[in-house]
């Protein structure tokens, strides 16, 4: 087979059978590109998240266009995208026809009503999750607080917050760096 | 033009949002709030659905915005705005990729950058919980006693590694009998 199909064919499968995104994602592209395919190693596969980690965007992304670049230079790195997106695409783009005309249904109502504190829920996990990831330092908890409430009660934009963000944290570090 | 305004709000999204999936919530939220694209309860909504279909969060939550503004052709814009930021900057980076990653630039930004994200949450956490327990003012109603109970029994199963798509239908489950119950 031609391998920029594979790697096309391989990525929808990848994309198909994994919920949640991001990390749920790891261990389809372990197995399907590092032990079946060998398209990459085990230890290139570590580096691409730490890259995913560091550059902006979905991390399913980040690692097919890694992948497909690597296999097949930019043509391996288009095919391996839209493998990994148009599943999802197709499904959404399906479910959200027939979410507009089931919306107003009664039980269809009822159960996104119950859903969305179920919701809530998850979200909260997830910012359990990242924070004991996170360093935990007076900077870290200070940028935390500073960005909770810069969004929450004086609504600056996303954008501007993570870019000031960012330019403190490489101020720390060189301040930090130039003491004794 | 509708179509470029959401390829360019989820170009903006893609590109400012570091360590995937959640992080995106906060831009969203403030991009599709603020062209009305969507409302905040149609917005948690996508998210349930994009939790329990396959695929990357930012691919759902971009087909489904665009999908509900502006049709086939939005999706398509809104889902190709969100993607190629990373596309991009992972072509370009992966060339010379052990040497980004030890830059000291780099490492500073993410110092920043990973507090900053969970500060964003935190914050997106609590406007939704304002929007999804609060929609009608702060008073105390049988719904919102009940919401409550799905929030605090759906917590501690997620707390304890449940599937997201099993949590998603508990809550549906218990919305739909206490919807016809009230």
């Amino acid at each position: 087979m031609n391998t920029r199909m594979d790697l096309f064919l391989t990525f929808s499968r990848i994309g198909l059978f994994t919920f949640g995104g991001g990390y749920a994602m790891i261990p389809l592209i372990q197995r399907e590109a590092v032990e079946h395919k060998h398209w990459i190693s085990d230890e290139e596969l570590l580096d691409v998240l730490a890259i995913a980690e560091s550059t902006p965007g979905p991390i399913a992304i980040n690692c097919a266009t890694f992948i497909g670049r690597k296999v097949a230079r930019f043509g391996g790195a288009l095919c391996a995208t839209l493998g990994v997106v148009l599943p999802s695409f197709v499904i959404i783009a399906l479910l959200s026809f027939a979410l507009q005309t089931f919306a107003q249904v009664r039980i269809v109502r009822y159960a996104f009503w119950g859903i969305r504190a179920g919701v809530l829920a998850m979200i909260l996990k997830a910012l359990w999750k990242m924070f004991k990831q996170c360093r935990k330092d007076w900077f870290a908890y200070s940028i935390m607080a500073l960005a909770l409430a810069a969004s929450a009660f004086f609504g600056l934009s996303a954008v501007l917050i993570i870019a000031a963000c960012a330019i403190l944290g490489i101020l720390y570090l060189q301040i930090g760096r130039a003491k004794p | 033009m509708t179509v470029l305004e959401l390829f360019w709000a989820f170009f903006k999204i893609g590109l400012f949002t570091f360590g995937g999936g959640y992080a995106m919530l906060p831009l969203i939220r403030q991009e599709v709030l603020a062209h009305g694209w969507m409302t905040a309860e149609e917005i948690i909504d996508f998210i349930a659905i994009s939790e329990s279909t396959p695929g990357p969060l930012a691919v759902n939550m971009a087909t489904a915005v665009g999908m509900n503004t502006a049709g086939i052709a939005g999706a398509a814009c809104a889902t190709l705005g969100v993607v190629l930021p990373s596309f991009l900057v992972i072509l370009i980076v992966s060339r010379f990729y052990v040497r980004f990653r030890r830059s000291r630039l780099m490492e500073g930004a993410m110092t920043g950058l990973r507090p900053a994200v969970i500060g964003l949450i935190g914050a997106a956490l609590l406007t939704t919980g304002k929007d999804v327990f609060f929609a009608n003012g702060f008073v105390l109603t049988p719904a919102l006693v009940v919401s409550i109970c799905i929030f605090v029994i759906t917590a501690i199963l997620a707390f304890r590694k449940t599937h997201p798509i099993l949590l998603i239908a508990l809550s549906a489950v218990i919305g739909i009998g206490a919807g016809y119950a009230l």
